[in-house]
């Protein structure tokens, strides 16, 4: 546990996310009904790819919403977590899954995905 | 109040005075714009460290008053 997580409760919270599971994806709204747009596209795209995910809901706790963003140093929501590893919003995701890189970076860290080659 | 794409150009010329800036509004309504962004500076940076740059250089508007800013980043090809 950093020093900040000490002094900020929601870095504790989210620390307590990351933990939890191997691919986290904070986001507005629920991965069976996202409420954005940019948060839908990236559901998407992690059930495309067949990741087993954590969708934490950011809009059902005002200080995962704030405190996420300063956790990560990055303004807007979804936020993408591989194994603790912040990835990166809506944007650098898409691109990444069209390029491959996503696949691979899923692989290369151990997390399951679809055979998408059948 | 959304931002004027010059706006957004601006602020990003400003911090970025080497980089190419195109800017989309992809509903044409002055809230939802696509930028495109290509800069030396971005060269050897993750991906995460370019629009960290971006957003910088947008000093907070980025996630407030900007909410939808679709961005692309790239070093000169």
């Amino acid at each position: 546990m950093t020093t900040e997580a000490q002094t900020n409760p929601a870095h504790a919270k989210i620390d307590a996310e990351l933990n939890s599971s191997d691919v986290v994806l904070f986001m507005k709204g629920t991965p069976q009904f996202p409420m954005c747009g940019f948060s839908g596209q990236v559901v998407q795209i992690l059930d495309y790819l067949g990741v087993p995910y954590k969708g934490v809901n950011v809009l059902d706790a005002d200080d995962i919403r704030q405190g996420i963003k300063d956790y990560s140093n990055w303004p807007t929501i979804p936020q993408l977590y591989v194994k603790r590893e912040f990835i990166g919003g809506c944007d650098i995701t898409r691109e990444m899954f069209q390029s491959g890189e996503l696949l691979e970076l899923m692989k290369s860290k151990g997390i399951p995905v679809r055979d998408l080659t059948s | 109040m959304p931002m004027a794409a010059a706006d957004i150009e601006q602020m990003i010329k400003e911090a970025l005075p080497d980089a190419t800036v195109e800017i989309k509004d992809l509903a044409g309504d002055g809230d939802h714009y696509a930028a495109t962004v290509v800069s030396e500076s971005f060269r050897g940076k993750s991906r995460v460290q370019q629009h960290q740059i971006v957003y910088a250089a947008l000093k907070g508007k980025m996630g407030g008053v900007l909410h939808a800013l679709a961005l692309t980043t790239s070093a000169p090809h």
